[in-house]
């Protein structure tokens, strides 16, 4: 059976894949702000510098 | 259409959607690991930036949601002959058991790891402890072997607030084991009200429930059992860090409500039950949801009115 362009299976398909770019695109969003929180906290020091003082 | 358009048809038909392989990560599990997670974190004596607080949480959800898929993998064989869950996407053939091994254990990995990194090791570390307990403890060992399965399950659910605490302090404490065990004695009340009016299911499936291998009246017995320490347990909690008036009142009439229901199920016998289709089971089931709902809404309602004076004792 040829698969016509409108075939319901390529709704599916692509809502799977645009669900997963979503949580993709999220997670990229979210370690970013993890990480701006986590450099801009007061406690954080490079490993450098932690070396240094030790 | 020949046959084999026919056969490639029904294929495209039982291809999974993204809604399924959510559905492998049991969204109302989840829904309750978040909750009673998030109530741990901010009953915490320390404050966590809010960015770090959604990401524990979020990292424990998906944790949780990881054992749902891994259990789903390895139950799907009694999944199909039950009938609250044959319309799960293993047995329904929308997802191959294969696929939600490889789902559950990337998903584990991942939260695991990123709990570690966003709160501490620690917590990390419990995470994975928490899934290994429900995977490989409860649902490979334990849950076919012994009809005390509601009661280990229970320790598996109930870690999430514990958790939740360990990333807010990084340390152990009294109060997160309350909740701990709030949950815990909470459970097993719970799902054998569920199994008194779900009777078919769990035979058929051949899980030796308590209502199968010690029977029906028994399993009435032991629900009042349960509850009476729950109920100490869970007044008792008022008295502690993450207790107060508030959550003495709530607990008060809550514990109330839930002995009295107790009391009926096990006053009542089978042929009452069959007469009104189990009615005071099926309303002790409800019950309990709001019970243990309202029990954690009480404790973040205490810890969020500390700051203003009010909460706690």
């Amino acid at each position: 059976m040829a698969l016509r362009k409108d075939h319901e299976l390529h709704k599916r398909r692509s809502g799977l894949n645009l669900g997963v770019g979503i949580l993709l695109a999220a997670f990229v969003v979210l370690i970013m702000a993890l990480t701006m929180v986590k450099v801009t906290s007061a406690s954080f020091k490079f490993p450098g510098a932690q070396e240094e003082q030790n | 259409m020949t046959d084999a358009s026919i056969n490639a048809s029904r294929a495209y038909e039982d291809e999974a959607s993204f809604g399924d392989y959510f559905a492998l990560l049991k969204p109302r599990v989840m829904s309750l690991v978040v909750f009673t997670a998030l109530v741990g974190l901010l009953a915490a004596p320390v404050g966590v930036h809010p960015v770090v607080g959604f990401c524990a949480i979020l990292f424990i959800a998906i944790g949780g949601g990881a054992s749902g898929a891994l259990n789903m993998w390895w139950d799907a064989d009694i999944d199909k002959v039950m009938k609250r869950t044959k319309g799960r996407p293993i047995p329904a053939g929308k997802v191959e058991p294969g696929e939600a091994l490889a789902l559950g254990l990337a998903l584990s990995g991942l939260s695991v790891i990123m709990l570690a990194l966003a709160a501490n090791v620690f917590a990390g570390a419990f995470l994975a402890f928490t899934i290994f307990f429900y995977v490989v403890i409860y649902t490979m060992w334990l849950k076919r072997a012994t009809p005390q399965n509601i009661v280990i399950g229970g320790a598996a659910g109930a870690f999430p607030p514990v958790i939740g605490w360990i990333a807010a302090t990084g340390t152990m404490s009294v109060e997160p084991w309350l909740m701990f065990l709030l949950t815990f004695m909470w459970t097993p009340p719970h799902f054998w009200a569920l199994a008194l009016f779900m009777r078919s299911d769990y035979d058929d499936a051949g899980v030796p429930m308590l209502t199968v291998t010690h029977g029906r009246r028994s399993t009435r017995i032991h629900i009042l059992a349960y509850t009476v320490l729950l109920a100490l347990l869970a007044v008792g909690t008022a008295f502690s860090g993450i207790g107060g008036p508030l959550y003495l009142a709530v607990a008060l009439v809550l514990n109330a409500l839930f002995l009295h229901g107790a009391w009926k199920i096990t006053r009542r016998d089978e042929d009452d039950s069959e007469a009104d289709n189990f009615k005071v089971e099926r309303s002790f089931f409800k019950l309990s949801l709001l019970y243990l709902f309202l029990h954690f809404g009480a404790i973040l309602a205490e810890a969020l009115l500390k700051p203003y004076g009010l909460g706690g004792w």
